[in-house]
């Protein structure tokens, strides 16, 4: 038997010893990864001495309010640069920011319009820059400089999106930061466009560019950018946007030097520094005039754009006194293999653009909008993932995330008498676009997208209906873009396009904003096919609000087996311009028609083959039984409604012929629906006996807390459940070998498999 | 004093009760949840959201899946008012959605003036803009 050798007791370090090791470590740290102390942290930096002493110097409103304007004139100029030259899709309809930071890293104020998304997330890289770079011998930053960036593990939404960073100095000493950001798009993903929904890891989802050195004397280094245009689909998209981004950057950066002129530099820091502090706390004192209250509320994602299944978005907020947290503990547990878990700093960048868009307009744009707000989650959820998770899809989980939010917040509104926009239903949440790639007419390469996914429907107010196909949720004054512009570049038509979809609706007294039609095929490539990445085909994406109903869902739709271009040229008066027409007439011989969920992963299209799909709506507000009776036959008369659904959901009674509305049969109607509610509906406490089951159905591959216990994590099952604060992998299985599996079943049912060797 | 707190909803604050707006019916207590006090109906999604495609013929119609998604109706056992709705997941318990710290509701509003008619907020307005 051997002998067990005890451990001597270890001897304590002395503090030499310890500097030592600290010293060998940070000497010899083998990768800079994305760093927890920078991506975890979204309030301000605390004041530098610098600022200290500029506030100390130069703190008069009037000046601060000057420059504070001049640098906002700044940043909204570049932003138009940006959109007026941009070759991307996104750049030309306003997926873009531009901003100012401080000498920190903090996004002191920001442009205007454009993806306000980015306003809470853009500053990471600034400060990775700052830690890691700037004291770096081998690297430094210097004047002249430009570091460009993508990847969201580092502080981004996702990977389409790219910065250029450009360092401010005045006499030698780095006064701020400028920044431009753009959604590009193509980034050499294993599907064009640069948002897979098939990647499966991270290293599917292209170009990955921690923040490094791309410009140098305030030029492009040509053998860096080869390596990028030689690493994605678009090269001529890389370098063009790559120059627009620069030169946006040192349109601001001149704005800027013109305030140091004239001002001094003491001015501009002190600007940047009070600008964020006052927003700061002019938010927590509107936070304060909130009612102390808890709100819950969850959101489904019903897929993960490869398979259809459950996945719980689940969202508290609290509001103590000037305290409000997010607590999304209970949300489904990440996806190993799947594209459509964020980042944390994603999630928070989007509730922020909730705030700066839909609750606070008027407050400056920046990092500080959100700062004060505390956000508490799991680890390795799909709202906040690890490293090693994909998230080329993260939209997914950042806009049910940001919906979650939305119909939390709303209902602490309400009762507030100081508002500052109207309390209303959530805005439509899902990019029901198409994504293309492949080979133009002109023999280029592409991989982008449709700009309609900013066709989102609104959300109605508290008192007028939700406008149709308004924006984006993730941005203001965005542009659905110009149909007629893209068919200059891309080889395909929209057959349909911008005409509302009849029937897909939101009702409520107030109804949401509809979405609308699109049909597209492929015309002069043998080369080309479509993507599109959305939930919500089995379960809304979104929940009601005061008595309104959510969207209902949105499938997409094909028809194959047909050269659409044909029958135009031949048998136009088979073409239909509608879905349900189409879909249900069948128009074309020998055509297959199918409906699908809506993550179509990339799928090569023939010519005149069809895609089918629609925007959707925003949420309806209150009792569809109060609505405007004249508003309903408004609805009918712009097509949004049919006839029947109008009079069987809204009660109205109207003429078929004349739609003159019978106010008092409408009256009758709407009565009895109130007496039949009384009659069908069950008393709460009876209600929840029948109703609550103490696990989620057997029949839904069900990912998440079940009710309020969130430290039980559902993971596919009733069957399966893991500690929320214990992750562990979750893996997906290929939808195909579970399809595979399920013929294969049904072929060993009918005795038809033979005696295939296993 | 009695709080506007949702379009169909105020609370009493002497009584420390829900009341519904419509009718004035006595809701339930303010501290718990308003839907204990409201009568509940579990809705196919199919009778609001009308299929656009032939459900016959097809397996995405426009229409949520019943099997995986249920709305609850949430009406004023007097008036039958819709006062909330909740698109649920088949026997998920039903969220205690608005749970109000009634003593800290008391405090805000005993420095406020009491509410009659619901704040709506600012219009949106065309400004002027500006052309290139």
């Amino acid at each position: 038997m051997s002998e067990t050798i005890m451990p001597s007791a270890a001897k304590t370090p002395s503090a030499e010893e310890i500097a030592l090791i600290k010293k060998f470590l940070s000497d010899t740290t083998l990768f800079l990864g994305p760093d927890p102390e920078i991506m975890r942290r979204h309030d301000l930096m605390p004041r530098s001495e610098d600022e200290e002493e500029a506030i100390r110097q130069d703190n008069d409103v009037h000046t601060t309010a000057k420059i504070r304007d001049r640098v906002q004139a700044g940043c909204d100029e570049g932003f138009e640069m940006v959109e007026a030259m941009g070759a991307a899709p996104g750049a030309k309809w306003g997926d873009v920011i531009t901003g100012v930071y401080t000498a920190s890293g903090d996004l002191a104020i920001a442009s205007a319009g454009g993806v306000l998304i980015f306003s809470t997330l853009v500053h990471h890289p600034i400060k990775f820059i700052i830690k890691n770079w700037m004291n770096d011998p081998t690297v430094g930053v210097r004047e002249g400089d430009g570091f460009i960036h993508n990847d969201s593990r580092y502080g981004n939404v996702h990977n389409t999106d790219q910065s250029m960073i450009l360092p401010i100095f005045w006499e030698g000493k780095l006064v701020c930061w400028v920044a431009s950001t753009v959604h590009e798009g193509e980034n050499g993903a294993i599907e064009p466009g640069g948002m897979p929904s098939m990647a499966e890891t991270s290293f599917d989802e292209g170009l990955k560019m921690s923040p490094f050195r791309v410009v140098e004397n305030y030029e492009i280094k040509r053998d860096v950018l080869t390596f990028l245009q030689n690493s994605v689909r678009e090269p001529k998209l890389q370098y063009e946007d790559m120059k627009v981004k620069l030169f946006a950057c040192l349109r601001i950066k001149q704005r800027v030097e013109e305030t140091l002129r004239t001002d001094g530099p003491q001015a501009l820091i002190a600007t940047l520094r009070l600008t964020m502090e006052n927003v700061r706390a002019e938010v927590i004192r509107r936070i304060r005039e909130w009612p102390d209250m808890t709100s819950r509320t969850y959101i489904i994602q019903d897929s993960t754009l490869r398979e259809n299944c459950v996945v719980k978005i689940n969202c508290k907020l609290t509001k103590t006194g000037d305290r409000l947290i997010f607590d999304f503990r209970g949300s489904s547990p990440e996806f190993t293999n799947r594209a459509t878990n964020t980042v944390l700093a994603g999630l928070k960048g989007m509730i922020a653009q909730m705030f700066l868009c839909y609750v606070w307009p008027d407050l400056p744009r920046g990092q500080a909008a959100f700062a004060p707000i505390e956000v508490i989650t799991d680890p390795h959820s799909i709202v906040d993932c690890s490293y090693d998770a994909p998230n080329s899809q993260s939209l997914m989980s950042i806009f049910t995330g940001f919906t979650a939010a939305q119909h939390a917040v709303a209902k602490f509104l309400y009762s507030c008498p100081e508002k500052y926009t109207k309390v209303h239903a959530p805005t439509f949440n899902m990019i029901n676009t198409f994504i293309w790639g492949g080979v133009s007419q002109h023999g280029e390469t592409l991989g982008n997208l449709c700009a309609d996914l900013n066709g989102m429907g609104h959300g109605a107010r508290s008192d007028c209906d939700g406008e149709p196909a308004l924006a984006p949720i993730f941005a203001t004054m965005a542009d659905i873009g110009e149909q007629e512009l893209n068919e200059e570049e891309v080889p395909f038509l929209q057959l349909v396009s911008k005409k509302m979809t009849k029937d897909a609706i939101a009702p409520g007294k107030y109804r949401g904003g509809q979405g609308y039609t699109m049909m597209v095929a492929t015309k002069d490539s043998e080369q080309w096919g479509f993507m599109t990445v959305c939930q919500g085909a089995k379960i809304p994406p979104m929940q009601g609000l005061f008595g309104g109903y959510s969207c209902g869902a949105y499938p997409l739709c094909k028809v194959k087996g047909v050269d659409v271009y044909d029958v135009l040229l031949n048998e136009p008066d088979k073409f239909k311009h509608s879905i349900a027409e189409i879909m249900n007439e069948q128009p074309f011989e020998g055509a297959s028609y199918t409906t699908h969920h809506m993550g179509m992963g990339f799928e090569i299209s023939k010519r005149g083959e069809m895609f089918m799909i629609s925007q959707g709506a925003g949420a309806g507000y209150g009792d569809l039984l109060e609505r405007d009776p004249r508003a309903v036959i408004k609805d009918i008369e712009e097509g949004l409604i049919s006839e029947g659904v109008a009079e069987s959901l809204y009660k109205v009674k109207f003429d078929p012929l004349t739609l003159a509305i019978n106010h008092e049969a409408t009256r009758a109607l709407r009565d009895k629906e109130r007496q039949d509610r009384v009659a069908r509906g069950v008393p709460f406490a009876e209600f929840v006996k029948s109703w609550n089951t103490p696990k989620p159905p057997a029949h839904l591959q069900y990912f998440g807390c079940w009710g309020d216990n969130v430290g039980t994590l559902y993971a596919g099952s009733p069957d399966i459940t893991r500690d929320a604060n214990k992750p562990k992998p979750n893996y997906m299985r290929h939808p195909k070998d579970v399809r595979i599996d399920e013929l294969e079943a049904r072929l060993v049912e009918l005795g038809a498999m033979g005696d295939e060797k296993k | 004093m009695k709080v506007l707190m949702t379009e169909y909803l105020r609370i009493d604050l002497d009584k420390e009760t829900w009341e519904c707006r419509v009718c004035n019916h006595e809701v339930g207590s303010a501290k718990k949840s308003y839907k204990e006090g409201l009568l509940v109906y579990n809705r196919d999604p199919r009778e609001i959201h009308p299929p656009i495609i032939d459900p016959d013929k097809y397996r995405f119609t426009f229409s949520p899946d019943p099997e995986w998604v249920r709305i609850l109706e949430y009406y004023c056992p007097k008036c039958g008012t819709q006062v909330e709705t909740e698109y649920a997941i088949p026997g998920h318990p039903p969220l205690y959605d608005m749970e109000v710290d009634l003593a800290a509701l008391k405090a805000q509003w005993s420095t406020r003036e009491e509410v009659l008619e619901p704040v709506r907020g600012p219009e949106v307005v065309l400004g002027a803009g500006h052309g290139h």
